[in-house]
């Protein structure tokens, strides 16, 4: 093998290397293992890197300095807060229903890693070959949300659960648009499977990949999927449910210590979860943006990919304010879930057409529908010059 | 009875005899939703592994919620007020108990020529896909009619009515 | 006792659980949520058939198991808004308590 396939695969031929060192009857024991334990210590550790990340990058934003204190430039931040999480004192109210108080937290980041399972971070390179792997992503997702009820519950707290139950609203409401845009995808690759899906994206015109955020409806279903994935995460924009400034810290507000650090660490896994999803289904998952940077092992462009994924995120998050509940639920019902159905028309006009008309044909399908609805929502609000300095 | 078999029957057991012994209402729900995974499991465990899926994102991850949300919504399960079960209880336990020998009894007299030596198969996505397209073509639009139905008659029904309807009622009274 | 007929037995011990719980208690919720149970028990007894019969490439057992799951969902919405729907009317989900026509 050339020293380019060496490097590509390096991942997979230390895990055969190392499984044929053990005895027979151990090994799909030990294959497992070696399979599990870098995903437990990989994205836990990119997660602690997201934490500095976000608080510098969110400083900057909004002009002034992150933490600066620990460490030079404050990169040993993240380990301050997880001495910070570990020996805090773990306060349970006295009314709250322990049994379930424990065990949400458990429940959420139990299902957030299970999550990891099908994710192809490289060439032969994901933790289980499912041949429903996208169904088992969203499948899981969609059981986070026991969790969070389970979480809002057990606290006994009116404000928790009126957190809860808003972020549950606001989950199901935006899982529609999510799958529906997922489909537009499933539907061009004809499989569910991820690494098929992958592969199919992995080829090349001249020097410019088949990946699907290049065509029109891949574009249009790839900034849907996005918006759907930021309102399931609950981030901001979408994080009226943990809206630090409005109710505090939403369903998570009576857990402390390490607890409250398992759902800060389950949200931010579920981010990295789902972008991971939408780089797999529209950005081309491991393949190279360009044909003469396939030397590049494909573990190595997934994660470059993720990394700018989460930079998006975080850009995100400092710039724009924070949507209401009803204008967020608005959003979600009258124009994302009538803009996935005409992605998906757009699809399947791609998928049935040929040369420059595909492209014109789809990219119609999709424009024409996207003024219309976002005329219609936008018709009732005049926008004027502002002529006030504060508000009244 | 392999290992496959007898940890999701476990689940599915405490769960489903949790829903039925515990006295808080919303610890009932959470039970349920374990018998739920437990079923969930149990498909994977027969190689349909597309439907243990399915019933995940169905059950656990829609029908959970709905249950849970009208618990909140119907006034949160202040348990404790009035007994938790109906007067008639022992009568409605020996029914069950009665259905469940009258089952078991028909299970263990019938001669099942059962096939169980093949191994577990899982079906690729594709055929199952296929199958709803061309043979199923017509009970898969008949679902989706009735799933729109159901949709808007859930709504209809839960909606509340505009504040000058009820107004006038009790102007009437 | 063969595999199959240990999954029959099962599903016939969760189907007598669920009408245990839709017939003894008092709450209209538990009610619907016993119903749910017996749903999932039958489904389980059409996949074990499917599974140990002949010819499970047809799918048979495996797409009525996949109607009979959305069927039971939509059912399951439209009984939790009839529950609403009577709580709005007479404050209470206690199926003993809900005895008049009028209302």
């Amino acid at each position: 093998m050339s020293s380019i396939q060496i490097a590509d695969q390096i991942f997979v031929l230390l895990k055969h290397w190392l499984v044929g060192r053990v005895p027979v009857s151990l090994q799909p024991v030990v294959g497992i293992l070696i399979t599990v334990i870098p995903i437990i210590c990989v994205f836990p550790a990119l997660f602690a890197i997201t934490t500095i990340l976000e608080r510098k990058g969110l400083g900057r934003i909004q002009n002034r300095y992150g933490p600066n204190r620990t460490g030079p430039f404050g990169i040993l931040q993240p380990l301050a807060d997880g001495v910070k999480a570990l020996t805090k004192e773990d306060i349970i109210p006295a009314n709250a229903d322990k049994v379930v108080h424990f065990f949400a937290p458990v429940v959420l980041v139990m299902l957030v890693f299970l999550a990891y399972a099908v994710l192809p971070m490289g060439r032969n390179m994901a933790a289980v070959d499912l041949d429903c792997g996208v169904l088992f992503f969203f499948a899981i997702g969609s059981g986070t949300e026991v969790a969070v009820f389970m979480a809002g519950w057990s606290s006994r707290n009116k404000y928790a659960l009126l957190g809860a139950m808003r972020a549950i609203a606001q989950m199901i409401s935006y899982e529609i648009p999510l799958i529906l845009s997922a489909v537009a995808a499933i539907m061009i690759a004809g499989t569910l499977n991820l690494q098929q899906i992958v592969t199919q994206q992995a080829g090349y015109s001249g020097i410019f990949p088949h990946w699907y955020v290049f065509t029109p409806w891949g574009f249009a279903a790839f900034l849907l999927f996005i918006i759907s994935a930021t309102a399931e995460s609950n981030r901001s924009p979408f994080d009226l449910p943990e809206g630090e400034s409005e109710i505090i810290a939403g369903y998570y507000i009576e857990y402390s210590g390490f607890k409250f650090a398992l759902f800060f660490l389950g949200e931010y896994l579920g981010m990295f979860s789902i972008s991971a999803i939408a780089i797999t289904l529209f950005l081309g998952g491991w393949a190279a943006p360009f044909s003469f940077l396939t030397w590049v092992p494909s573990w190595l462009w997934f994660f470059a990919k993720l990394v700018t994924m989460i930079l998006c995120f975080i850009w995100v998050r400092g710039t724009l304010p924070r949507l209401r509940q009803d204008q967020l639920m608005n959003f979600a019902w009258k124009f994302m879930l009538p803009m996935a159905l005409v992605v998906l028309t757009s699809a399947a006009c791609w998928r049935y057409t040929e040369g420059w008309q595909r492209w014109a044909i789809s990219f119609l399908v999709v424009i024409i529908p996207y003024s219309w609805l976002g005329h219609g929502m936008m018709s009732n609000r005049k926008l004027e010059q502002r002529k006030y300095r504060f508000a009244e | 009875m392999n290992l496959s078999f007898l940890i999701p029957a476990i689940i599915l057991l405490v769960g489903a005899a949790a829903a039925n012994t515990l006295r808080n209402l919303v610890h009932c729900v959470l039970a349920l939703t374990l018998a739920f995974a437990g079923f969930a499991l149990l498909y994977f465990g027969l190689g349909a592994e597309f439907l243990g899926l399915v019933q995940l994102l169905v059950y656990v991850g829609a029908v959970a919620i709905l249950i849970a949300f009208t618990v909140l919504l119907t006034g949160g399960g202040t348990a404790g007020e009035q007994t938790v079960l109906s007067p008639r209880w022992l009568q409605g336990f020996l029914l069950a108990g009665a259905m469940f020998l009258l089952l078991g009894y028909g299970i263990s007299k019938s001669r099942f020529t059962a096939h169980a030596a093949t191994s577990v198969r899982s079906y690729p996505v594709s055929l199952i896909g296929d199958a709803l397209i061309t043979s199923y073509a017509l009970p898969l639009e008949m679902l989706g009619v009735l799933l729109t139905v159901a949709t808007i008659g859930g709504v209809v029904l839960a909606i509340r009515e505009p504040r000058q309807a009820s107004q006038s009622v009790k102007v009437d009274q | 006792m063969t595999s199959l007929t240990l999954y029959l037995l099962l599903a016939a011990l969760i189907f007598a659980a669920g009408l245990a719980l839709a017939v003894t208690r008092r709450n209209a919720i538990l009610v619907l949520a016993g119903v749910e149970l017996m749903l999932n028990a039958a489904n389980l007894n059409f996949l074990a058939f499917w599974r140990f019969g002949q010819h499970p490439e047809a799918l048979i057992g495996f797409l009525f198991v996949m109607f009979s799951i959305a069927i039971a969902a939509a059912e399951a919405a439209i009984g939790l808004a009839l529950i609403l729907a009577v709580f709005r009317q007479s404050h209470t989900i206690n199926i003993d308590q809900i005895e008049q026509l009028k209302g």
